[in-house]
């Protein structure tokens, strides 16, 4: 009886040659044509953020697991996604620290004390954005105008670095870079003032451009600025099956189908729905965001839910909370309900009743 | 409510098949490896000694119990011995198995005789014959076809099912049957319908299998009742709630019965061997299986005698290419890894597949990221890594809620799983820890399966394990309510328990490993 040196393992035999490495890696591809336009947009200050940022994560990860005496898994690129997903929804001129607080607070906090990759509740990359919002109000609000690479109004390197090193510009010549506000957070200062949409924004929305929007010539976090790039990764995400259409379409109808109503019945004190769809952290949120698997509804069903609920909030935290933006908080709050969700959601049973 | 379609992975999941090669006849090998054990139920027990000659088709085991069914000598030649041979279990553990030198004259054993007019016998003659033919349901359940044929008292059977799908993904066997021999399966059918008597067949074919199809329409057309429809190229249509489906609409569970809607199913392969039996008295001899993968220079489908080894099948196909370190007996989700190319081929197998290193199938295992893949892969609406968490905690009577029994073991989840984690693995050590403790078992980490035997006096009987198909194919058998005597019987039950014995002391072995 002639033993060959045949591998014994039991089926299935086959595989479709997936790993949890290609999803990450296909995610931070999906981010790339995003990420590039923030660093155009706001020159050198962004790409310092996004590398602070992805590295804190990095170097934390790779720590903690060492301190678990468990395998160092940041070749799985999961960290390195979290501190790209992080650094996007940071201020272009976030100071340092603030960068490595919360790369290291979304690893360690977010993600490891849960037991890691897998098991954390809640997006660690946006719940990292809460701390930070709740902790450093000030400097996460701080929306300089945007100062696209190559042009005049862009920053040295060596600029850039003063400004994200030393947490305040150094220049005087720079002193008012920190003064512009975001088009939500005007027109929610302004109408909670008791003035109309119109004349919170300028008339017929004057100071606020939509093409410019689009485009992402508007202020705003990294990510909120470059949401139509962020739409490309989408796209490509779905077209790699990474994600499915179910978050990003049920998240985007949950914000807009109300803010078409709320803007039907009074366009006096609710701004379009192209006005919540352009500004913001919407599409960024709907598709990178949102979809996050680890802390998403596992069923296409609860998926759909999960969506319309992240949507929903935004809405409403855009409309009456007291923060101007609200995809985060969103998502983090629907991400403490997708144990429920799942429970049910979970797909009729193959020839069971309901 | 949004009607969300749960299913396979269409042909994502094909292993390499073979360019639709036409069905060939292998030459006879030298010697035959016959094991006794070869469908559900009683194994056959040997009525040859050595040195006997045999005739073509001459009994060589006996089959002593209405479940069982005999075994046949393939060819004409001498038994040689009686002895324990390989079998394709993962376990490497052998069986009784009769081994016979085939002396190439082919010679037909007397005993040999086709029915004069069989569609007008009586039905109990006809079930009788395809009984003494050795003839079991050739997917990969491999149940006797007579009791399949032997509807209970008081049931009744309106609707023929023939399922005209593979078994699994990157196989052929079927489909060309169907194109070769469409005339036999017909033939078969009419014996099947004669002997439920049902009044009405559907065959499904999956779309696009268009020669297929046309074969069997031109076979089918002017048969009283008999229909031949295109159903949805949706695997895995060997489950057959997914085939009664798509031919009739009705959603059954795993654990429904079908003949309590009156259906019955049976595939194209089985049709064919019937045929055989009833008008030639050919008892089942031969059957078809795809060879095919990467690591087999020529892939084809070949015709070969039960028992030929591995070994004869793949130097037929050019031989196994170099660095080729997988070798498995059966499709590529379901099928057996094997270690030898000495096991023979069984009434039970599909195919050989092999695949190259390059396929990448093991990687490392990461944990699960909840990305919802294997829950949208699973044919039967189940939600796998929910299941697959419980299992890891322990939490089995959960897992249980989750219908873990409505598994059908098809694999896919597995497949999809970016993960790489063993979900049918732990689905399969879940239902065997289950099952032991519903047979009232002591918990299976205690004592190992020898103990179990011995306890039941049943410690003298030959080592026979039965493959997961043959265990599940009996599982299948008490729930359809047909009276198997072996397979409530005290042997089998200590061969299950022993089962269960033996999977949770790998679990914990490796658990001990990976510490
Ligand atoms: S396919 Fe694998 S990783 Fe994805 S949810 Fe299922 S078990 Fe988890
Ligand atoms: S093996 Fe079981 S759980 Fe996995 S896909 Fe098949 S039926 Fe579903």
């Amino acid at each position: 009886m002639s033993q060959t040196n045949q591998l014994m393992k039991s089926s299935p035999h086959v595989h479709d040659g997936d790993s949890v490495t290609n999803v990450m890696e296909a995610v931070i591809w999906a981010l790339m044509p995003a990420t590039a336009m923030a660093v155009m947009i706001f020159g050198w200050t962004a790409l310092l953020v996004i590398v602070i940022t992805t590295l804190s994560c990095l170097v934390t990860e790779h720590l903690f697991l060492k301190l678990r005496q468990r395998p160092s898994a940041i070749a799985d690129r999961s960290a390195a996604l979290t501190g790209i997903l992080l650094a996007l929804t940071l201020p272009p001129h976030a100071p340092w620290w603030m960068c490595v607080a919360g790369g290291v607070f979304a690893i360690l906090v977010g993600k490891q004390v849960y037991g890691g990759l897998g098991y954390n509740m809640f997006n660690p990359a946006l719940i990292a954005r809460v701390f930070l919002l709740i902790s450093f109000p000030a400097q996460m609000t701080a929306w300089p105008p945007v100062t696209p690479l190559f042009s005049e109004q862009s920053y040295s390197l060596g600029d850039s670095i003063a400004i994200v090193m030393t947490g305040k510009v150094g220049a005087p010549e720079l002193a008012d870079a920190v003064s512009s506000a975001t088009p939500l957070g005007q027109y929610r200062t302004e109408t909670g003032l008791g003035k109309t949409v119109q004349e919170a924004l300028g008339g017929g929305y004057g100071g606020y451009d939509e093409v410019r929007a689009a485009g992402g010539l508007i202020g705003g976090s990294l990510g909120e600025t470059v949401r139509c790039w962020g739409r490309w990764g989408g796209g490509y995400l779905l077209r790699k099956k990474v994600i499915t259409w179910h978050i990003p379409v049920s998240m985007l109808a949950g914000c807009l189908v109300p803010a078409t109503i709320f803007w039907t019945y009074d366009p006096a004190h609710f701004p379009d729905p192209t006005f919540h769809l352009l500004t913001g952290g919407l599409i960024i949120g709907a598709f990178f965001m949102a979809t996050d698997m680890v802390t998403s509804p596992i069923t296409s069903k609860g998926q759909i839910i999960f969506g319309l609920g992240c949507g929903l909030l935004t809405y409403l935290i855009r409309t009456w909370s007291g923060y101007p933006e609200g995809v985060s908080f969103a998502v983090v709050i629907m991400n403490a309900v997708v144990p429920l969700i799942d429970q049910y959601t979970r797909p009729r049973v193959y020839g069971h009743m309901a | 409510m949004f009607g969300f379609m749960h299913g396979g992975g269409e042909s994502a999941a094909d292993g390499g098949s073979p360019a639709l090669s036409a069905i060939e006849m292998l030459p006879i090998p030298q010697r035959l490896y016959l094991p006794l054990r070869q469908h559900a139920g009683y194994p056959s027990v040997p009525c040859v000694t050595v040195g006997q000659k045999v005739g073509k088709g001459e009994v060589i085991g006996r089959a002593d119990v209405w479940g069982s069914v005999p075994l046949h000598a393939p060819t004409s030649g001498t038994v040689v011995a009686v002895t324990a041979c390989p079998t394709g279990h993962p376990t490497g553990l052998t069986q009784l198995a009769v081994v016979i030198e085939p002396d190439g004259a082919e010679r037909w054993s007397e005993a040999v005789q086709g029915m004069v007019d069989p569609l007008n016998a009586a039905p109990s003659l006809l079930r009788e014959q395809i009984r003494a033919a050795g003839i079991v349901g050739l997917g990969d359940e491999c149940f006797p076809s007579h009791l399949k044929l032997t509807p209970p008292r008081g049931k009744r059977v309106d609707l023929l099912l023939i399922n005209g799908a593979e078994c699994e993904p990157g196989l052929s066997v079927h489909e060309r049957l169907m194109v070769e021999r469409a005339n036999e399966i017909l033939s078969g059918i009419q014996i099947i319908m004669r002997i439920v008597s049902a009044k009405q067949c559907f065959i499904g074919i999956e779309q696009g299998k268009s020669a297929a199809i046309q074969a069997m329409t031109q076979a089918a057309w002017g048969v009283a009742g008999v229909r031949v429809q295109g159903v949805p190229a949706m695997r895995p249509h060997g489950v057959r709630q997914q085939l009664v489906a798509a031919l009739t609409g009705k959603n059954l569970s795993l654990g429904a019965r079908l003949l309590d809607r009156r259906l019955l199913v049976h595939n194209v392969s089985t049709a064919c061997s019937i045929h055989d039996a009833v008008w030639r008295g050919r008892p089942l001899l031969s059957r078809v299986l795809t060879v095919a993968g990467g690591g087999i220079a020529r892939p084809a489908n070949l015709e070969a005698l039960i028992g030929t080894p591995l070994r004869h099948l793949i130097d037929h196909c050019g031989g196994l290419q170099s660095g080729v370190d997988q070798l498995f007996l059966g499709g590529p989700l379901l099928g057996q890894a094997v270690n030898t190319q000495d096991v023979p081929v069984l009434k039970s197998s599909t195919a050989v597949l092999s695949f190259l290193p390059a396929a990448g199938v093991a990687k490392p295992q990461q944990p699960c990221i909840r990305c919802g893949r294997c829950v949208e892969a699973c044919p039967m609406g189940l939600v796998p890594a929910e299941m697959a968490r419980r299992v890891r905690k322990g939490q089995l009577m959960r897992v249980a809620e989750l219908q873990l029994h409505d598994c059908t073991e098809c694999g896919f989840c597995g497949f999809v799983c970016p993960s790489h984690i063993p979900l049918l693995d732990t689905f399969r050590y879940a239902k065997w820890v289950l099952q032991a403790e519903k047979w009232g078992r002591q918990p299976p980490s205690v004592g190992g399966g020898h103990a179990l035997s011995e306890r039941d006096g049943t410690a003298g009987e030959p080592a026979v394990v039965a493959p997961p198909a043959v265990v599940m194919a009996e599982a299948v058998a008490v729930r359809e309510e047909v009276t198997v005597g072996s397979a409530s019987g005290k042997g089998a039950r200590a061969v299950r328990a022993a089962h269960a014995a033996r999977a949770a002391k790998a679990a914990k072995a490796s658990r001990d490993q990976a510490k």
